[in-house]
């Protein structure tokens, strides 16, 4: 039994090592202050991805990803630790997106990938935390999804089932899903694999269009040019939005509904503490203030 | 994030020795694996490339898993039941990960499973890895044992289980016993000829055998019966799979806790011989020696770097009197003079694998084809090179690794003393370096022939050629000096005709070859990277001078009568 798996894995910059220079005037990230890295949640979704690899052979792992050029960096890093193939969906239509156009997006690359018997991504990315990508995935292509997975248990590829361990709140759940379906794990899960001495060996020049341009741009030569011809895997794949036959409505800006109105910088800082009883008054007292504080609405 | 590779960039330096090309020219045949493997490199800038990369992986796990789970595994240990060795949680974290990332049987040829990765990056390897866990590096780095394996042991043996290797196999070398530490040519365990099941049977007890649990053993055995010495010693491998030998107790240690030394019984175990019998000891164990103890030296770099990391991290966090600590020339002193002989130890160690890749590769050619008559000069002098710098990287290092861990406690004052710090347990890891392996007093019997026959001498004169810059010109008048005055001390030791004499100012002698070595590389480092060397060039020139300066006295001055005094 061999299983084709999806890996949706996204480029982000490491907020954890955030700086003074992480966010710009605009209010949007900036990016160029901050190294980029692979979201560490879809690291823990590539592991799940290698151990069913691990346990039927014959199955093939294809990273998907969203983003410039760039990103190419996360299709060979999951080359380097075992996937077989990548996909960077790479346009300038594409810029901008949140959830909905990004759902959007990986759900009209994952038609034209058209075999797959599972779909896996981290829960949510460390740049946006929304966790919705995933799941609109998901609903967009019609399939079952299961959240907040922590390990598969087993995959019967002939009834069609899958048996996943949820982390919930206050303990764990196991669940049972038909193929295909759409996974997103939890960062509680085991932690991926490092990369491979042979693997990084054999894939450390794959390279997308945008990145082999960007280096013969000066008229510079690319190293090694021959062995692009040579070897196939050395040359990722870039698709745009044509290649999905995406509607550019629904791609980018132009797809994506949300606005960020504003960024604030905010402190957090525990003045005093108030404590509330139960009582009807008391939460009504609450949401007057928060209203008025503007904490929420 | 940690890693242990890029943090310290005297190790890329040292991978870029101009030496190298020619390694990896011999390691990789002219490239010829490039159309059969596709992660082979197709020149010498791709391999260096590669190694690179694959010690960046070394040195993620080793920063991101192998040192954080370090204080754990000291803690926990290994167990041992049921005859068999349970690893500590950490350790098995460990060596997963190691496994996945492909990081095993690295100098085995391609055709087997493995990167055939020349031994200096393997080396840096090891060094990286023990820096994180020096006893954890003991259980990865025995992988080299099948170096031996693949030097001695025939084609069918080579198919069978240098694959497994390269999969993750681990391995020990069974050689001591309870009456058989330093002089093996006491070894009993039993090797008879089992006519009927047409294979050898193994009986007897092996002690501090390291890793003893291991899939794949390398085992010296008397085969040849009613002989007492060496020469009726012969090497066998026993399968873990074939069962037979059990553990029976693990060790309780100061240090290297990780590392579980064993107590072995053999029972009427099956074993098969490597190599020619009689040959055991005089040659195979010798050739395995030889790579353990390169492997011991890179152990010592890594502790001694992980003990300046610690001692420098906490002059500089410390703060007495109003200051930070490290601003006090006692304690910088004492950091200086630790970089010093860190650096120092380090280039020693490289220099040496390097001479032993050299005539290892030859060899390794010898058994395709006929050398030429210049590659068997070439493969006769690197390997006199590297048989006399082993015995000097592995004493000076390991006893560098302990003086550095001492200070690194030092440094820490009462802190240090507690056993919180990390100081502690370098410090207890650090100690039996220079112990296993061959003793620091049996390294210099090693290395004395090449210094009473003019070898290190002759080196040195070598190295005085070595075109070096101007800032680095007057310390390498001073070098010259101290050579002199090795060379004065021993010729005088020498004209006494005094064996005694001789072997009681061995360590002097020893001790004043290998600084002055160590000089000379430091000055070639700082020759051509004068900002990562020239400070440890220059501090370690002035501490070696004294040290020769000290054995110098001590030689000129000594009176062979005097001997009396010292003896019992």
């Amino acid at each position: 039994m061999s299983l084709k798996i999806v890996v949706l894995a996204k480029q982000v910059p490491d907020t954890r090592n955030v700086g003074k220079d992480a966010m710009t005037a605009e209010g949007t990230v900036n990016r160029a202050a901050l190294p980029a890295i692979f979201n560490p949640e879809d690291l823990n979704a590539l592991e799940q991805a290698l151990r069913l690899k691990d346990q039927y052979p014959g199955s093939t792992i294809t990273i998907l990803t969203m983003g410039p050029g760039r990103a190419a960096e996360v299709i060979r890093e999951g080359l380097y630790r075992g996937a077989d193939n990548g996909y960077l969906l790479t346009d300038r239509a594409f810029a901008g997106a949140d959830t909905l156009a990004t759902s959007y997006a990986l759900a009209t690359a994952i038609r034209k990938i058209k075999e797959f018997d599972v779909i896996i991504g981290g829960r949510q990315a460390i740049d946006g935390d929304t966790a919705q990508v995933g799941p609109q995935v998901a609903e967009k292509l019609g399939l079952t999804q299961i959240t907040y997975a922590e390990e598969i248990l087993n995959v019967d590829k002939e009834k069609g089932r899958i048996t996943v361990k949820r982390h919930i709140d206050g303990g764990v759940e196991t669940v049972e899903g038909p193929l295909p379906i759409v996974i997103t794990v939890n960062g509680s899960a085991a932690p991926c694999r490092p990369r491979n001495a042979k693997l990084v060996q054999k894939y450390k020049r794959a390279l997308g269009a945008q990145e082999k341009a960007a280096i013969t741009k000066d008229g510079e030569a690319l190293p090694y040019a021959d062995l692009y011809e040579k070897y196939s895997y050395l040359n990722i794949i870039e698709w745009n939005v044509a290649d999905v036959q995406g509607d550019l409505a629904q791609c980018g800006l132009s797809g994506s509904p949300t606005k960020v109105k504003a960024i604030q910088n905010i402190v957090f800082q525990a003045k005093e503490s108030k404590t509330l009883s139960g009582s009807d008054k008391d939460v009504e007292d609450l949401i007057v203030e928060l209203l008025a504080n503007h904490t929420i609405g | 994030m940690a890693n242990f590779y890029k943090d310290i960039p005297e190790l890329k330096y040292h991978l870029n020795n101009p030496m190298m090309k020619r390694i990896c020219e011999l390691k990789e045949r002219a490239y010829r694996d490039k159309d059969e493997f596709d992660y082979a490199p197709v020149d010498f800038e791709d391999a260096i490339d590669s190694y690179d990369k694959v010690l960046e992986i070394t040195g993620e796990i080793s920063g991101e898993i192998i040192a954080p789970n370090a204080e754990g595994v000291d803690a926990e240990g290994p167990h041992c039941a049921d005859g068999r060795v349970q690893y500590a949680s950490g350790t098995v974290q460990n060596l997963d990960a190691m496994v996945k990332a492909g990081l095993n049987g690295m100098t085995m040829p391609r055709r087997f499973g493995g990167l055939n990765f020349p031994i200096t990056p393997y080396t840096m390897c090891a060094e990286i890895v023990a820096a994180a866990d020096a006893g954890f590096g003991n259980i990865w780095s025995l992988q080299d044992c099948i170096e031996t394996l693949y030097e001695f042991g025939n084609e069918d043996q080579h198919s069978r289980f240098i694959p497994r290797v390269c999969a993750g196999e681990t391995m020990s070398m069974d050689l001591t016993e309870p009456d058989a530490g330093s002089d093996l040519q006491s070894v009993m365990l039993k090797a008879t000829f089992d006519e009927k099941e047409n294979c050898w049977r193994l009986n007897g007890v092996k002690r501090f055998i390291t890793n003893g649990d291991a899939d794949i053993h390398l085992v010296l055995a008397r085969s040849e019966e009613g002989t007492k010495d060496g020469r009726g010693l012969s090497m066998f491998i026993y399968d873990k799979n074939q069962g037979g030998v059990n553990v029976r107790r693990i060790e309780n240690k100061l240090g290297i806790h990780g590392s579980p030394t064993c107590e072995l019984v053999y029972k009427n175990a099956k074993a098969e011989l490597c190599g020619d019998r009689k040959l055991g000891l005089i040659k195979y164990v010798m050739a395995l020696m030889n790579g353990a103890r390169l492997g011991i030296a890179a152990q010592s770099v890594g502790l001694s770097q992980a003990a300046y990391n610690e001692g420098l991290a906490y002059a500089k966090d410390r703060k007495q009197f109003g200051k930070a600590i490290i601003d006090f020339p006692a304690v910088y002193d004492m950091l200086a003079i630790m970089k010093a002989k860190l650096d120092a130890g380090r280039s020693l160690l490289y220099q040496t694998s390097r001479y032993v890749d050299i005539y290892k590769a030859l060899d390794d050619i010898a058994r395709e084809r006929k050398l030429t008559p210049e590659e068997r000069q070439e493969q006769k002098t690197y390997a006199k090179l590297a048989d006399a710098f082993t015995p000097l990287a592995k004493g000076m290092n390991s006893e560098y690794a302990n003086q550095n861990a001492y200070d690194c406690i030092q440094i820490h004052g009462g802190s240090g003393f507690m056993l919180e710090y990390a100081c502690q347990r370098i410090y207890r890891d650090a100690r039996i370096t220079s112990i296993y392996e061959g003793t620091t007093q049996l390294q210099t019997v090693a290395a004395i022939r090449y210094v009473t026959n003019g070898s290190y001498a002759a080196t040195l004169r070598n190295y005085e050629q070595v075109p070096c810059s101007e800032e680095m010109k007057p310390l390498l008048e001073r070098v010259k000096e101290m050579t002199a005055k090795f060379e004065a001390c021993t010729n005088a030791v020498k004209e006494t005709q005094n064996q005694e004499l001789l072997d009681f100012v061995a360590r002097r002698l020893y001790e004043m070859a290998a600084v002055c070595v160590m000089s000379h590389l430091l000055i070639q480092d700082a020759t051509r990277e004068p900002e990562m060397f020239a400070k440890s060039a220059l501090v370690y020139v002035n501490y070696a001078e004294a040290e020769v300066e000290k054995h110098f006295n001590f030689i000129r001055k000594f009176k062979a009568e005097e001997l009396e005094a010292y003896r019992k």
